[in-house]
């Protein structure tokens, strides 16, 4: 009955310790499929309802892990919904609940309203007739919540943000649209080079937007912070100091920390998900050198970067080539075992916090340090995107603008162009709440002087 | 004193562009037909613009030829140039556009009309629409007589209390200089039907003599004829020889025609409070664009032929009315009318239309069963417009006639649907025109497949005769069998004279063995460029070439299309029942119900495009809509 297939996080986000991602329409054994690497890949593959399997997430070009997780699969039309359900157990928590939504939407499943679900198995009958009040309520409840945050979104420079880049699309769709219906018409329309330049213009406001959403995403999830640095420099104790309890195992053996452990922490409001890392160093243990390239793929992905370095012991010419290359905005070196020479200094820039990490010496300093970097990224001049469905749009706006870059580039024709363009504008409407329609007509009738 | 003075299946009120597709639909789907005019001299007037077509205009005509309609045909006739706009874009939007003979179009409408076995053209003005028992029953004439009808469609353009405005002058006038339609708007009030009030203009007509052409660019015709129907035509100006067409000419007004405007705005009856109807954007008059657009140095207006025989001449782009003394010396103003004779002046005329969101997307009036109404009545601009709903309307009556459900195109169907959907759905706030930017399904509908949509629903209605039905079935079977040929044909990097094509082309040299199937989709690549390495049986025809080429080349994007369709259709699949009644629906907006209540949308599809509906609402009615389906089971 309903060609979506929807998905949404279906426990209370960041509460529960087993969060449960739900996915339920015709392609939803499907999309999970692309993302589930199952344990048993045989018996995954056959399928069968009302089983668990266990298995990972993965982003599926990286390849890399988001979670642990159990799969279930109910087959329409015997599941709550009537139609195909995919439930994925994982563990609670927000980032990994959001991680594993936000992967499902890129590929194909579209967010949920809330009672969306219950609405489903009304419509396909696996809810009595009694029932249908409940869901229209859900469905109305809906509403005056979607109104109330659209109220607070008009308020707020997203909103604005996202309005401005509508409007330049819609500058851009005239001029294409104005040539297509008025051809006759003496209109001095823009140079293919101009939209280019135009749209190039629009993309890179996108992508700032899409930049504030990541600072969004530090208030909401945390900033990511990844602990770096050679085998025992005292990474594990460090992120022990901040936890202040032994979680990472901290030898003196190099290597310990063989896999990413993640912690939360908390620093005068601000939630900091730090990423303990292994050391890194060309090694031949297959177990280690995973590790490693997992450590890399955390730096990469990280908001700010602790560069864990030891006092007293000159830097190998791989640590300074490593540290060069993280970007000096987002990076903190870290001079650890401080109480083995007090007066050694690393020899890069950049802000350096001195500490003993298992005395617990400047971890305060550090701490503030770190505040004040993150809430100098808070306070950037940029709209703050936190919603997923915001993300996601903004997201495939700004892959259609780069479409329409590209077809301009390729000279095909302006009406092909303009589906592009167009569609870019509607995704961007829907953070809006504006549709289509009239506007784009009086766009070119109030920019045109059209009339033959 | 009334009498009865016949009855018959359908009668068409109006015999303008809408009335004449009517009249000619119903009479061939063997309804027993009559349409009245005021005036049998002024059967398919052009009263503006003497030209058929231009972007999604075009395309509507090509629509109506596809479904057995006339205005292509009649256009291919009667034509003195034809162009194709458009033509470095896309081929979805690529378009039809022919300068017609006025006096030529009209009597070749009319000579077709009286051919027509079952119809029946009288002059006479209706006055009354005769309502009983909840539908329509008939019509009575000023003179008093009385006409019985199952259908009746009303196009009466903007002949209703129609006023003309020139200067301080204005006069109760359709028009043209015809008379007004005065009784029929009270008459419709009456039935309990809402209308509103339009403006529209028409520029002045000039002496070709008095024009010095020297001043002004030429725009000739194509260099080949294109033609909008399906179907050959014998054109008696042009013979077949794209050397015989008359040209255009373009010129542009000046900063002294700008200044002749702004000293007598205080005079423009615009600008004055005279005219209180609301005119259409992108047909501003010429005080309008000068007023908004103060920084352009000139606009460009056309001289186009109203005709063959005339030398009477469309000043386009002029549309105004200042008064006559006003028009004459704005026209002095241009390059090469230094001394030109203005023949007739331009006017403004406000008329009442009947708000469109009472008809349903059969164009049938939701509150009179059986009263159609169809064209500038229904708020449109432009004959294609007119002709297109004409058309639906007068097949609509005729089903209504014989009891049969009604033919409702959908937005993915034709830029028909699209046009009625518009209208009918989304309401108006000024005289509407069709644009390629109004349908969503662009790429799909262009006019080159027109007859590939829509011929074959033409046939179902009966109005697709066996001339027509076998073209298109031969095309259709030549489309797959060309397919067919290209992808057997299978080149290889050995032969020679293709890898030379190849690199003549600017085309990568093939490697590997290839199909000219898929060679075809490479954009450097065209059909004459592969045709000569295929052996055909049978000699393909332009229009077939064309279809396979644009097919291939644009799959991906059509097939994309395709699938938007495939999700758009599935809400316009589920049916509103039309007893519905929305007061009882739980959960609906206040603002969702009212519109609903008075669009009465035929399906969910239709129901989400109405302003004011929201999604919620959507899901509010689909619970809804299942509950009732299981209380009836119940």
């Amino acid at each position: 009955m309903f060609v979506d297939t929807i998905a949404a996080v279906s426990t209370a986000m960041g509460e529960a310790g087993i969060g449960i991602v739900r996915v339920s329409g015709p392609e939803a054994i499907d999309i999970v499929r692309k993302v589930f690497r199952a344990k048993n890949p045989e018996r995954f593959a056959k399928g069968l309802g009302y089983r668990l399997y266990y298995g990972q997430v993965v982003e599926p070009d990286s390849g890399s892990s988001i979670d642990e997780v159990l799969v279930s699969i109910m087959r329409g039309p015997n599941s709550f919904t009537g139609e195909d359900v995919v439930e994925i157990n994982c563990h609670g928590g927000l980032i990994a609940q959001r991680d594993i939504l936000a992967l499902l939407l890129r590929l194909g499943a579209q967010l949920a309203e809330p009672g969306e679900f219950t609405k489903r198995a009304f419509l396909n009958g696996r809810l009595d007739l009694a029932q249908a009040e409940a869901v229209i309520d859900l469905i109305r409840a809906k509403t005056s919540l979607g109104a109330s945050s659209a109220l607070e979104q008009l308020r707020g420079r997203l909103s604005r943000e996202t309005a401005a880049c509508r409007n330049a699309l819609l500058e851009v769709l005239a001029q294409i649209e104005a040539g297509i219906d008025f051809p006759e018409e003496d209109l001095d329309l823009d140079s293919s080079e101009v939209l280019t330049e135009k749209l190039r213009g629009i993309l890179s406001r996108i992508q700032e937007l899409l930049k504030g959403s990541k600072r969004g995403k530090i208030l909401r999830d945390g900033l990511s912070t990844a602990i770096i640095g050679w085998p025992n420099v005292g990474k594990s104790s460090l992120l022990n100091a901040f936890l202040g309890e032994e979680r990472a195992i901290v030898t003196d053996i190099p290597g310990t920390t063989r896999d990413v452990l993640e912690e939360y922490i908390s620093i005068k409001g601000i939630p900091l998900k730090l990423i303990d890392t292994a050391g890194i160093r060309t090694t031949e243990d297959i177990v280690e050198r995973l590790g490693v390239d997992r450590a890399l793929q955390a730096l990469e992905k990280a908001d700010l970067v602790m560069f864990v370095v030891e006092a007293g012991r000159s830097l190998t010419s791989d640590e300074k080539k490593l540290l060069h290359g993280i970007s000096q905005e987002r990076l903190v070196i870290v001079v650890n075992k401080i109480d083995l020479d007090p007066d050694w200094r690393p020899p890069v820039d950049g802000p350096t916090f001195y500490v003993s990490a298992l005395e617990r010496r400047g971890i305060n300093e550090l701490e503030d340090g770190i505040i004040e970097l993150a809430s100098g990224k808070q306070s950037a001049e940029s709209a703050v995107v936190s919603n997923i469905r915001h993300i996601n749009s903004l997201e495939g706006s700004a892959a259609k603008v780069r479409d329409a870059v590209n077809s301009l580039r390729d000279k095909v024709p302006p009406d092909l162009v303009s589906i592009d363009v167009r569609a870019a504008w509607e995704l961007l409407g829907e953070i809006t709440g504006e549709t289509v329609g009239e506007d784009l007509l009086h766009e070119i009738f109030s920019r045109f002087c059209i009339g033959k | 004193m009334e009498y009865s003075a016949g009855k018959y299946d359908v009668i068409v009120v109006g015999a303008g562009h809408a009335g004449c597709e009517a009249a000619l639909a119903a009479a061939r789907m063997n309804c027993n037909t009559l349409l009245l005019t005021l005036n049998l001299d002024n059967i398919a007037l052009m009263p503006c613009n003497p030209s058929v077509g231009g972007p999604a205009k075009g395309h509507l005509v090509r629509e109506i030829d596809a479904l057995g309609g006339e205005m292509g045909i009649n256009t291919d006739k009667t034509a003195i140039q034809v162009r194709t706009l458009n033509k470095g874009k896309g081929p979805a939007v690529h378009a039809l556009r022919a300068q017609s003979d006025k006096k030529a179009y009209m009597t070749s409408m009319r000579r077709v009309l009286e051919n027509e076995p079952r119809l029946d053209v009288k002059q006479a003005q209706v006055e009354k629409l005769l309502v009983e028992g909840w539908r329509i029953q008939g019509v009575v004439t000023t003179t008093g007589a009385r006409f019985d009808a199952l259908s009746v469609v009303v196009t009466t353009g903007t002949y209703l209390k129609g006023r003309v405005i020139i200067g301080s002058t204005t006069l109760t006038a359709g028009p043209n200089g015809q008379l007004a339609a005065m009784g029929l708007s009270q008459s419709l009030l009456d039935c309990g039907v809402e209308l509103g009030r339009f403006k529209t203009g028409t520029p002045p007509r000039i002496h070709r003599d008095s024009v010095d052409f020297s001043k002004l660019a030429i725009q000739p015709g194509d260099a080949e004829l294109p033609h909008f129907s399906f179907l050959p035509t014998y054109n008696p100006f042009l013979q077949g020889k794209a050397e015989r067409q008359l040209p255009c000419w373009l010129g542009y007004t000046t900063r002294g025609s700008h200044s002749i405007i702004r000293e007598n705005l205080y005079r423009a009856p615009l600008y004055s409070g005279i005219i209180e109807g609301t005119g259409p954007r992108y047909c501003p008059s010429i005080e309008d664009k000068v007023v908004r657009f103060a920084g352009k140095e000139g606009h460009q207006i056309f001289l186009e032929p109203e005709g063959w025989e005339t030398k009477e001449m469309y000043v386009a782009g002029l549309s105004t009315s200042l008064p006559e003394d006003v028009q004459i010396s704005m026209l002095r103003s241009i390059p090469g009318l230094e001394n030109v004779e203005m023949l007739r002046a331009g006017y403004a005329i406000e008329y009442d239309y009947i708000k469109p969101y009472q008809l349903s997307l059969s164009l049938e009036v939701i509150n009179i069963p059986g009263l159609f109404s169809a064209g500038q009545i229904n708020g449109t601009s432009g004959y294609e417009e007119a002709a297109a709903q004409g058309l639906i309307a007068g097949i609509n009556a005729a089903l209504k006639a014989r009891g049969r459900d009604p033919l409702i195109l959908s937005r993915s169907d034709a830029y028909i649907g699209v046009l009625i959907d518009d209208l009918v759905t989304k309401g108006i706030t000024e005289p509407y025109r069709i644009l390629t930017s109004r349908a969503e399904y662009r790429l799909v509908l262009r006019q080159d497949n027109a007859d590939l949509r829509l011929t074959e629903l033409g046939r179902e209605v009966g109005l697709v005769g066996d001339e027509r039905y076998r073209k298109f079935a031969a095309k259709q079977r030549q489309i797959a069998s060309v397919k067919e040929t290209l992808s057997a044909r299978v080149v290889s990097p050995a032969e020679v004279e293709f890898q030379a094509l190849l690199r003549e082309k600017e085309s990568s040299e093939l490697r590997g063995p290839m199909n000219l199937l898929d060679l075809l989709r490479r954009p450097e690549l065209t059909f004459a460029d592969l045709a000569r390495f295929v052996p055909f049986s049978e000699v393909v025809t332009g229009e077939v070439a064309e279809q396979v080429e644009i097919q291939l080349k644009y799959e991906g994007y059509i097939e994309k299309q395709g699938a938007q369709i495939a999700r758009f259709q599935k809400m316009e699949r589920r049916r509103l029942p039309m007893d519905l009644d929305y007061e009882l629906v739980a959960g609906l907006s206040t603002e969702g119900k009212q519109r609903l209540i008075s669009v009465r949308p035929l399906n969910l599809g239709q129901a989400s495009r109405i302003s004011g509906v929201t999604p919620a609402d959507i899901s509010v009615l689909m619970v809804y809509l299942e509950q009732r389906r299981r209380g009836v089971q119940a």
